[in-house]
Order: structure tokens, then C-alpha cells, then sequence
């Protein structure tokens, strides 16, 4: 914006402006302000949203196993029915990838809400 | 030294190594808050093993081979919900019940609907799930001591009940976390060593698993069945039983015909090497159909049965108390994330040798089929398929960690059980707490002594129906939900309460007759969460419409607190009142 032969105008303030507006929000949070109100269920409704959009994956895996595993009695890979295979080891890594992806994910969020809340760009 | 000599030893080994960590914690713990939810300075990782030592009860332990053994293919869905249980806490609870602050799940209720009358409510849940919960660990007790030393059932029950109440009274939430975290790793080693044991002995060997007749006998056995049964003999030849055949008393009698026979509590079989074994019936005789999904537990309408076990054991663990109140001694949200992420990665772990057990039960101790007790499948495969030391040693490996097994998961209910009855009916100090718990621990001896005898699996499961059908709505609903008010929250605990409690109890006194109408109530009352969930989670909802006026005003503050992450300055722990 500015061209590069004049020098930046500088505003000189008291404090860190930062820091007098994340004190700002944080007591519109505290306060339950319209706009805190408005943040939290921001929030609320991004996490649930994460949650339920995780769980229906997983229960959908499930449901199709649950139809297929007659079926899968039939197979074996190495001596080993699939029917065993699939709920006895690899319905477990599917839980497993489901929560650490839920982890990552709602830290995420939870870290994008505290910089809307401290006002950080 | 004998084999029982040993197994007695290492039983004392285990017991006196939780008495000695529950004393080294002792000395930790001071306030009330340590003793309610050790000050809140619990880790993740020490966490994960402690939550995941105290919920690998006798039913984990012992009863999921037994179920494998039994039924085969389908009884894989147990493990698989006993972990997938976990996965719905982490998306749906841990985090806003860690910041919500409370100290127990009474408390829970109080902070989010405001009302000291629904907390009284919730403690009374919380009473019934404790109860269904912790009379199966004593029961499996009295059945392990009887197995593996021939004591008396009643020693089972009264050892562990005086060993857990002496370390809960002493040092509460603190000094369990080391005993139960010492006691998942002592569980995974006691069940894991045996399993890759059996497995290296099977790989060299090899066996058939898949054929089309019941496993055989490897020599002549003798088997005295203990509840009246009816067995599915399909090859009685050489088969014979002295007490009451099919209602007639006989005596070395050979079996008449193939097909289904009863056989009478006390009677003997007498089975020649080589016998195809007889099962009970509605289990799965032939391996191949052992092999394969589909059939259901025993009974009419298998999907309906697994079904409800899924629905029961996913959402389950989302209300069992004990459970819970261990999230609460997390130090913030993110870190009960962590915790509930590292108990499955640990209960995926365990899981996999019991299923190698139940296999190999099949495999080695047919006759367990015979009697229905095979809930002992895993402390008598080792002994069976290996000779002398190493046999013995195996077996008192396995024998240590069943032990361990019922101590942890008894500590953790009467921690928490004590927790709610302290400073919900007491006044909440420390005295209180170790009153609390010495009734509580006491109290269900006589029951587990009285009441019928189901797998322990299944009996576990039948709690995980009731906690689904009542604190999983209240507790999924609170934390989501902002128009949950206090007459539906109780109204939702009332039905889920008395629809699954009412099932269980009338499954204990002995079930519905199968013939019944097509089975179908036989199977709703053994499995009742098919129904009593959404019917909990459905009055809940409509109570709350309609009793719309009575919603807590502060709710959005409420809300802010449980979801807000920490370092925003919203978080308030809660403490008891004096």
C-alpha cells in the first residue's frame, strides 16, 4: 500500500495493541456478550459438527463390515479367515485413526478459537 | 513345587504388590481432593494405563476368551465395543466433562442443570450401575479362587472386597492411580505371555479349528456339570453320564441317541479319548460354524443380539461412572483428549490375546464347552496344553493377572462410588469418603453370593446396557445440547433406569423362556439396549420440549465453560461443600 520511497507511517500507542484488544474479548467471552455468545456457540457447533461427521464414518465402516462379515467367512488369507482378521485386528486401527484424527482436528479448532478470541489475524 | 502351591503364591504376589503401591500412595494423599480426584495432576499417560487397568475387568480378562470359545465369530464384537466405547467418549465427552470442573458425575449434573434434586437422582444411577457392575467382579472372584485353588466361592468375594476397601479407604483417587496402572501392565504380560505361548505351541504343532465335527478330547476325561444344562451331544458313542439323564436317574449310562439331552446339576460324563465333545446347546458344535459370523450368541434373532451389544457397548462407556471420574483427575480438556486416544491404543493391544486364548480354549480344554463355565477358559488352557513347570508357570502368570484384574476394576467403582455417596449423603470430608467406602465395598458381598451366576461378559454387558440407557443420554445431551431441563434429564434417567434394570434383573432371576412369542422378549430382556437407549435418549429430548420454561438461564455461561478451551480465563474447578 504504501510506496516503497516514503517512510511507513508509524503509529505510537501506549501499550501493545494487541494485548488491550484480547483482554477486550476475553471479557465479552466472560461477560457473555452478544459476541462472546456468538463465539461460543461458533465453537460448540464446530466441534459437535467434527464429532458427528467422525462418528457417522466410523459407524458407516461398521455397518458395512457388520453386512459383509457372513460373506467374509468364506475367504481366508494365509490360514487366517477374514471374518477374524477384520474384527479381531483391523476394526481396531480404524478406531485408532478415527480418534487421533478427532485429536488433531478439535485441537485445531480449539486453537483457531483462541486466535479469534485474542485477535490475532 | 505343585502346581496349586504356585498359582497360590503368585495370587499372594499380585495382591500384596497392589497392597504396596496403594501404600506408597498413600503418603501422597492429604486432602479431600486427593482423595476425590488426586488434585487434578494426573497425565495422560499414567492416566491411559490406570483407566485402562481398572476397566479390564473379569469380563475383559477372563470372560471374552470364555465368550470366544463358546460362540465363536460373533462374540468378537464384545472386545471391539468394549474398546469402540472409548472412541464415543473421546468425540462425544471427555474434553467438556474435564472443563465443566466437577468432581464426580452427581456433580456434573448439579453444575449443568443446576438442580441439588436431579444430582440426588444421578447419585442413585450412579448406586444401580455400581452395583450391576461390581456384584459380576465378585461372582468372577469366587469363581477364579474356586478354579484355581478349590477353595470355597465365598473366599473369592470377601478377599478382594477387604483388599480394595483397604486401599481405597487409605488413600483414595491418589493411591489407586498407581496400583491401577501397575496393574494394566501386570494384566497385559499375564495374558500376553500364555497367549504367544499357545500360539508358538499351535504354529508347531497345528490343530483343526474349521472342521465340520466339535473339537475332540485328547484323553479320557471326566466332567461334572454344575447347573442343570442341556447339552447337544452329536456323537454320543463311548459317552457315558451317572446322575440324571433327560430326568432320569442312571448310572454309567450310556447316552441313547444323538441330539439334545439335560443333564442334571451334580451329574458326571465320563468322555473316552477321542469323544467329539458335547456343547451346551444353542452354542455352535460344529468348528466350522464356530468359524463363522452370524450366529449369534445363543438364542433366537442373532443380529438383533449383536445389535444391542454394539449400541450397549458403545455407549456405555460414555456413562460408566468409574470411568468418568477418572477423566477428572486429568489437569485440562486437552490432556483427557490424550488420555481417552492412549486407552485405546492400549485396549486394542490387550485385546488381542484373549481372542488367542478363546481359540485355543477350543482347542485344548473342549470339555469347558461341556459345563458352561467358560469363564475359566483362561486359567486352565495354559495348564492343559503345556506339561509340567512351564505349564504350572503359565498358569500362575494367568492366575495373577485374573486377580489383578478383579482389584482394579473393584477399586475404581468403590472410588467412585464412595466419591458420589461422600459429598452427596455425607458432608464430604475425608472421613467421610472412607465411610463411603467401607459400606459400599461391603455391602454387594452378600449379593454376589445370592445372585445367579451368568457369563461374566455377558452379565458385564447387561451393566454397560443400564449406564448406556441412563448417564450417556444425560451426559451427551448436557454437554451438546442447550434445552436439556431438569424434569427431562430425570424423567430420561427414570425410564432408562427402570426399562434396562428391570431387563437385567429379570435376566438374573433367570430370563424369559426362548419359546416365548418367537423369542423376541427372550432377546429384548438378555439384550435390553436395542430398546431402552433410544427410548432414554427419546424422553429425555421430549420432556425437555415440552418443559421448555424451565431451562437453567445461565446456560450459555455454562456452555462457555464446559467448551472454552483453557487459558481463557473461564475454567472453575469445582469443590465439595462443608
Amino acid at each position: 500500500m504504501s510506496s516503497p520511497e516514503r517512510p511507513q507511517r508509524q503509529r505510537v500507542v501506549l501499550a501493545h495493541r494487541r494485548g488491550a484488544r484480547m483482554v477486550r474479548t476475553r471479557v465479552e467471552l466472560q461477560e457473555q456478550t452478544p459476541v462472546g455468545d456468538a463465539l461460543v456457540r461458533g465453537l460448540v457447533r464446530a466441534q459437535l459438527g467434527l464429532a458427528l461427521r467422525l462418528a457417522a464414518v466410523v459407524l458407516g465402516v461398521v455397518g458395512i463390515v457388520a453386512a459383509a462379515l457372513p460373506a467374509l467367512s468364506q475367504a481366508s488369507i494365509g490360514g487366517l479367515r477374514l471374518n477374524w482378521l477384520v474384527l479381531g485386528v483391523l476394526i481396531y486401527l480404524l478406531l485408532l485413526w478415527a480418534g487421533r484424527l478427532y485429536v488433531r482436528l478439535a485441537e485445531q479448532g480449539e486453537r483457531d478459537f483462541v486466535r479469534v478470541v485474542d485477535g490475532e489475524p | 513345587m505343585s502346581g496349586s502351591a504356585l498359582t497360590a503364591a503368585a495370587l499372594i504376589v499380585a495382591a500384596v504388590a497392589t497392597m504396596a503401591i496403594g501404600a506408597y500412595g498413600v503418603r501422597l494423599s492429604r486432602t479431600t481432593s486427593d482423595f476425590l480426584v488426586a488434585s487434578r495432576t494426573v497425565g495422560p499417560r499414567w492416566n491411559a494405563a490406570a483407566i485402562s487397568g481398572e476397566y479390564l475387568s473379569a469380563a475383559s480378562f477372563l470372560g471374552v476368551a470364555g465368550l470366544i470359545a463358546k460362540y465363536g465369530a460373533d462374540a468378537l464384537w464384545y472386545p471391539v465395543g468394549f474398546t469402540a466405547g472409548y472412541l464415543g467418549l473421546l468425540l462425544f465427552v471427555a474434553a467438556p466433562l474435564r472443563r465443566s470442573g466437577a468432581y464426580t458425575v452427581p456433580d456434573f449434573a448439579e453444575f449443568r442443570l443446576g438442580s441439588v434434586w436431579l444430582r440426588k437422582v444421578a447419585m442413585l444411577v450412579v448406586l444401580v450401575i455400581f452395583v450391576f457392575y461390581l456384584v459380576p467382579q465378585y461372582q468372577g472372584a469366587g469363581l477364579a479362587l474356586k478354579t484355581l485353588l478349590g477353595v470355597p466361592a465365598w473366599i473369592g468375594p470377601l478377599a478382594v472386597g477387604a483388599i480394595v476397601v483397604a486401599n481405597v479407604v487409605a488413600g483414595g483417587m491418589r493411591s489407586i492411580t498407581f496400583v491401577q496402572a501397575f496393574q494394566y501392565w501386570l494384566k497385559l504380560t499375564a495374558i500376553a505371555v500364555p497367549a504367544l505361548a499357545l500360539l508358538a505351541l499351535f504354529a508347531q504343532q497345528g490343530g483343526e479349528l474349521g472342521g465340520p465335527l466339535p473339537p475332540r478330547l485328547a484323553e479320557d476325561t471326566t466332567v461334572t456339570v454344575e447347573t442343570d444344562v442341556v447339552l447337544d451331544i452329536p456323537a454320543p458313542a463311548g459317552i457315558t453320564v451317572t446322575g440324571t439323564l433327560d430326568g432320569r436317574a442312571v448310572r454309567d449310562a450310556p447316552v441313547p441317541a444323538p441330539g439334545e439331552h439335560t443333564v442334571a446339576a451334580g451329574s458326571t460324563l465320563h468322555l473316552p479319548a477321542g469323544a467329539a465333545t458335547p456343547v451346551v446347546a444353542g452354542t455352535p458344535a460344529a468348528g466350522s460354524d464356530w468359524l463363522a459370523s452370524g450366529n449369534g450368541l445363543g438364542g433366537p434373532h442373532p443380529r438383533l443380539q449383536v445389535l444391542s451389544i454394539i449400541i450397549a457397548t458403545f455407549l456405555g462407556t460414555m456413562g460408566l461412572p468409574h470411568v468418568l471420574v477418572r477423566f477428572y483427575t486429568n489437569p485440562d480438556g486437552r490432556a483427557a483428549r490424550r488420555t481417552a486416544l492412549a486407552v485405546i491404543a492400549l485396549l486394542s493391544l490387550f485385546y488381542l490375546f484373549p481372542t488367542l486364548l478363546g481359540v485355543f480354549a477350543r482347542l485344548y480344554v473342549p470339555q469347558l464347552l461341556i459345563t458352561g463355565t467358560a469363564d475359566a477358559a483362561v486359567l486352565l488352557t495354559p495348564g492343559a496344553a503345556f506339561d509340567g513347570a512351564l505349564g504350572q508357570a503359565l498358569g500362575a502368570l494367568v492366575a495373577a493377572g485374573a486377580i489383578a484384574a478383579f482389584l482394579a476394576t473393584s477399586s475404581g467403582l468403590l472410588v467412585s462410588i464412595a466419591g458420589a455417596l461422600a459429598t452427596d449423603v455425607l458432608r464430604g470430608r475425608v472421613r467421610d469418603f472412607r465411610i463411603a467406602a467401607l459400606i459400599a465395598g461391603l455391602l454387594p458381598i452378600p449379593l454376589a453370593l445370592s445372585a445367579a451366576n451368568i457369563e461374566l461378559s455377558r452379565s458385564v454387558g447387561l451393566a454397560f446396557a443400564v449406564a448406556a440407557s441412563t448417564l450417556c443420554p444425560l451426559l451427551v445431551l448436557g454437554v451438546w445440547w442447550r434445552g436439556l431441563t431438569v424434569p427431562g434429564a430425570a424423567a430420561g434417567l427414570l425410564v432408562g433406569t427402570l426399562s434396562s434394570a428391570s431387563a437385567v434383573a429379570v435376566e438374573i432371576v433367570g430370563g424369559i423362556d426362548e419359546r416365548l412369542l418367537g423369542g423376541w422378549p427372550a432377546v429384548i430382556v438378555g439384550y435390553p439396549a436395542v430398546l431402552s437407549v433410544p427410548l432414554a435418549f427419546a424422553t429425555m429430548v421430549l420432556v425437555s420440549c415440552c418443559t421448555r420454561r424451565t431451562r437453567p438461564r445461565d446456560v450459555a455461561q455454562i456452555f462457555a465453560r464446559m467448551h472454552v478451551p483453557e487459558g481463557l480465563g473461564m475454567g472453575v474447578e469445582r469443590v465439595p461443600r462443608d
